[in-house]
């Protein structure tokens, strides 16, 4: 809260530096963001594929893994997820759906294990690998969009049958008529709950966890880290393909060039600040999607620049301190526990 | 009496722990002053403050007479106060000049260094001081021994005129310790005050002049070395009196249980560190290894423990070879650094009580893990082995050093494997943790087990074992029997000096 408090003031400074009175801007950010259902709705819209790329960036960190890579991964989910979409259109929806969602994870894993592949056996390092997976990712993606499959005049792929697509949720609660908020916020929802059942309820994910806070004791109680390694950024990669199911399945129901715009890096951010707990990770994400679809409503008024610095100050301030608050809870405990020793 | 240094009314409190509690403690110049206690005596927290480490919460420190603040260690050198670590406090990769001058280098008017001028009074201090070591060598280079003495001329060559040692000697040679002391009475009859923090109290015995005994914050008594005993400052130590002996009964069967047979392996940098080495341990027999750091004990349990692949030779446990196998053989491992190798220190207690056993049917199928299982297991073993305090879910990082070890000791020894391995199993631990660990392999050596244990404590290794073998460069200059051995021979074989036959 004090994190929020303080970003928000300095937002405030930015804004009467370039003329704007901040009272006007904010109360139209809160207004747009929370004070409508179909605020809500795109709030929503905008915090399911955080949640997956959240999910992908904390099961890496967990195994001691930093993926950058999800931005690749979710290209190439995403791209697959629209292609299974359009092309086998015969298929009823309740096999099509499971089946392009399959080929997006299918396709995010694959992208995932490459890097991992290369640490496990040449102990290539990560970063560096599932950057440059990024790079060509986009390369090809963007060749295969604009040469082969796209819609002329366009840089998308062709409608996906209409059997392909998840429904909205205003079909249900018609308060939310208008955004694009759909049933991949429960698939995001349910991924969550998964990832909290692999990490805390199976064998493998105890040593996932193990590697990531201690390889060497790991390996001294017969963990192979190398087929750990690439199984967990496969499964993180799988997270990220499936982004795909909320813009081509339930919005767009194209792929086009450029959707993303670094969900896949601010699923990093979400993260770290939910510590890397599918729990913290809903909430972390519903926080990034009011700062995202806010600083859109607010580009009437104060140009786009100025939004996303806004949007960095509050992301800058807000890990900085939670990490800070998390060292003085945890000194805490650790003086109770002395306590109690005495 | 004239004192040196005089520490008055010393308290400390981390939080609630009062770490120092009303501490007096003098040392006279040119003495050489022990200080004894267990761990968490407070021993370490009143030399840091001496040290400039931390700042005392009351109480005042005069040093020759005159009160002074020591508000960070550079302070404290300034005042010719210096302290060697028990964890060295050097780079590897630079010289030992470079390291002698770092942070007090010589430099030329355009910041060059002057080394050669820094070398000739490294040359000069280590004449004078009887410290023999090349100016020039790459500290990565030297033996224990010889960074030991880097470490002394660090603090002679910014003129020290109190010196600190904490624990010096666990990791020397007895040949070694025999130099060291030597030196320190050196430094004693050039005036020179050395004051010795340590768990050893034929240490005390033997060097000191006087000596200061802290338990639980306090200091119980000070007293001069020649008025008191050894059996006297161990009671002084613990509270009561300590049974020293341990009572070893029923001999070894003669079936082997544990067979190694001419097995080669190489260090991670891929040089030869074991060279075709056999052994073999009955059931029911301890056989110690005696070597100094870096001759291979570390590779050969990594190979009996099957965490490392050997070059050549075999394995073979209860006549089943584990070499070609994926499986890991049945030993029950008790590695060298606890935290890093044997916990996990931010997992519960409950979960680092199965790491290693996480795959047994027991507490995991194919795919889930068993949190009803895992948790009843922690809830006996807590039970069992007497792990404080006994809170399941308390990370392992909060335990102290001696529970810590004692969770990896409920896990291993839980295991019931036919073959134990012990590497180091007391280091670090004050007196109730190391009698902990010495009943619990001594009641599995009873149970028939065959137990290796390594450890650079010559005293544990022949109170423990059955046979010595003693290893140099990667082979096994001698075995002998415990019981017809002293320090002295061991040392003697563990650098080399006597190869097998000769």
């Amino acid at each position: 809260m004090l994190a929020l408090l303080l970003s928000f003031i300095i937002g405030g400074v930015f804004i009467l530096l370039i003329g704007k009175d901040p009272f006007v801007v904010y109360a139209m950010f809160f207004s747009q963001t929370m004070g409508s259902w179909y605020g809500i709705g795109q709030v929503l819209f905008k915090a399911t594929p955080l949640i997956f790329t959240g999910l992908s960036a904390a099961i890496s960190f967990r195994a001691g893994l930093f993926n950058i890579g999800a931005e690749g991964q979710l290209i190439i989910g995403s791209f697959l997820v629209a292609m299974v979409g359009c092309t086998f259109s015969s298929l009823p929806s309740f096999l099509l759906i499971p089946c392009a969602l399959l080929a997006g994870a299918l396709g995010g894993a694959l992208w995932g294990a490459i890097p991992g592949f290369l640490k496990a056996k040449f102990g290539a390092h990560e970063v560096i690998n599932t950057i440059m997976m990024n790079f060509v990712a986009a390369g090809v993606i963007s060749y295969l969009v604009t040469n082969v499959y796209s819609v002329p005049a366009t840089v998308h792929t062709p409608q996906i049958t209409a059997s392909a697509e998840l429904l909205r949720l205003d079909v249900f609660a018609s308060a939310f008529h208008g955004s694009p908020v759909n049933v991949s916020l429960f698939i995001a929802l349910a991924a969550c709950g998964g990832v909290y059942y692999l990490l805390w309820r199976t064998r493998f994910g105890y040593e996932l966890r193990a590697i990531g806070l201690n390889p060497i004791a790991a390996e001294y109680g017969g963990i192979s880290i190398a087929r750990r390694t690439v199984l967990t950024l496969a499964l993180a990669g799988a997270l990220a393909g499936l982004v795909g199911g909320n813009f081509v399945l339930g919005y767009k129901h194209y792929y086009e060039l450029g959707f993303s715009e670094g969900i896949g890096f601010i699923g990093i951010a979400v993260a770290l600040l939910a510590r890397n707990h599918p729990i913290g990770i809903v909430l972390a994400s519903i926080f990034f999607g009011i700062l995202e679809y806010g600083s859109l409503t607010i580009n009437t008024m104060v140009p786009k620049e100025l939004s996303n610095i806004l949007q960095a100050i509050v992301i800058l301030f807000m890990i900085t301190l939670t990490k800070f608050l998390s060292r003085w809870t945890t000194h805490l405990q650790e003086c109770i526990v002395q306590d109690s020793n005495v | 009496m004239m004192f040196s240094i005089n520490m008055q009314h010393i308290s400390k409190r981390f939080g609630n722990l009062r770490a120092n509690d009303g501490v007096n403690f003098s040392v006279q110049q040119g003495e050489i002053h022990a200080l004894v206690g267990e761990n968490g005596a407070g021993k370490s927290t009143l030399m840091n403050i001496l040290y400039g480490i931390h700042q005392p919460d009351e109480g005042s420190i005069l040093l020759n007479e005159n009160l002074v603040k020591l508000e960070t260690p550079a302070r404290a050198i300034s005042f010719g106060i210096g302290m060697v670590h028990q964890h060295f406090m050097l780079i590897p990769s630079l010289t030992v000049t470079e390291n002698i001058i770092l942070g007090n280098e010589l430099t030329s008017m355009l910041g060059f260094i002057n080394s050669s001028e820094a070398e000739r009074t490294i040359e000069q201090l280590s004449d004078r001081y009887r410290l023999p070591v090349n100016p020039r060598a790459r500290v990565e280079s030297l033996s224990v021994g010889q960074q030991q003495r880097v470490e002394l001329l660090k603090l002679l060559y910014r003129n020290a005129e109190i010196l600190i040692l904490d624990e010096p000697t666990p990791v020397l040679t007895p040949q070694e310790v025999e130099e060291l002391f030597h030196t320190l009475n050196n430094f004693k009859s050039m005036g020179k005050t050395v004051i010795l923090i340590t768990h050893k109290l034929s240490e005390v015995m033997a060097i000191s002049n006087s000596v200061t005994v802290m338990r639980r914050g306090k200091v119980v008594t000070r007293v001069d070395t020649v008025s008191t005993s050894q059996i006297e400052l161990a009671r002084l130590m613990v509270g009561h009196d300590v049974e020293f002996r341990t009572v070893k009964t029923s001999p070894p069967s003669s079936m082997p249980v544990l067979v190694v047979e001419g097995v080669s392996a190489q260090s991670d940098r891929h040089l030869p560190a074991v060279r075709n080495l056999s052994l073999s341990i009955a059931g029911g027999e301890i056989l110690g290894i005696a070597a100094i750091e870096g001759n291979g004990q570390s590779e050969l349990i990594q190979v009996i423990t099957g965490l490392r692949k050997p070059t050549a030779g075999k394995v073979v446990i209860k006549g089943q070879e584990y070499l070609s196998s994926r499986h890991h053989p049945p030993v029950s491992h008790i590695p060298e650094d606890r935290g890093k190798q044997g916990l996990v220190l931010d997992f519960t207690i409950s979960e680092n009580l199965i790491l290693g056993r996480h795959q047994e049917k027991n507490f995991s199928g194919l795919f889930r893990l068993f949190n009803e299982k895992v948790e009843s297991n922690a809830k006996q073993l807590i039970q069992v082995y007497d792990i404080r305090p006994p809170t399941k879910h308390l990370r392992v990082r909060n335990l102290s050093g001696g529970n810590q070890q004692k969770v990896i000791i409920a896990r291993e020894l839980s295991k019931n494997a036919p073959v134990i391995v012990a590497n180091h199993p007391t280091r670090g631990l004050d007196i109730w943790a190391i009698e902990f660990v010495h009943s619990s392999l001594l009641r599995e050596r009873t149970n028939g087990k065959a137990i290796l244990l390594v450890s650079s404590d010559l005293e544990e290794l022949l109170k423990l074992s059955d046979r010595i073998a003693v290893m140099y460069e990667g082979e096994i200059v001698t075995i002998v029997e415990a019981k017809n051995t002293t320090e002295r021979e061991l040392g003697i074989y563990m650098t080399g000096a006597v190869k097998r036959g000769a």
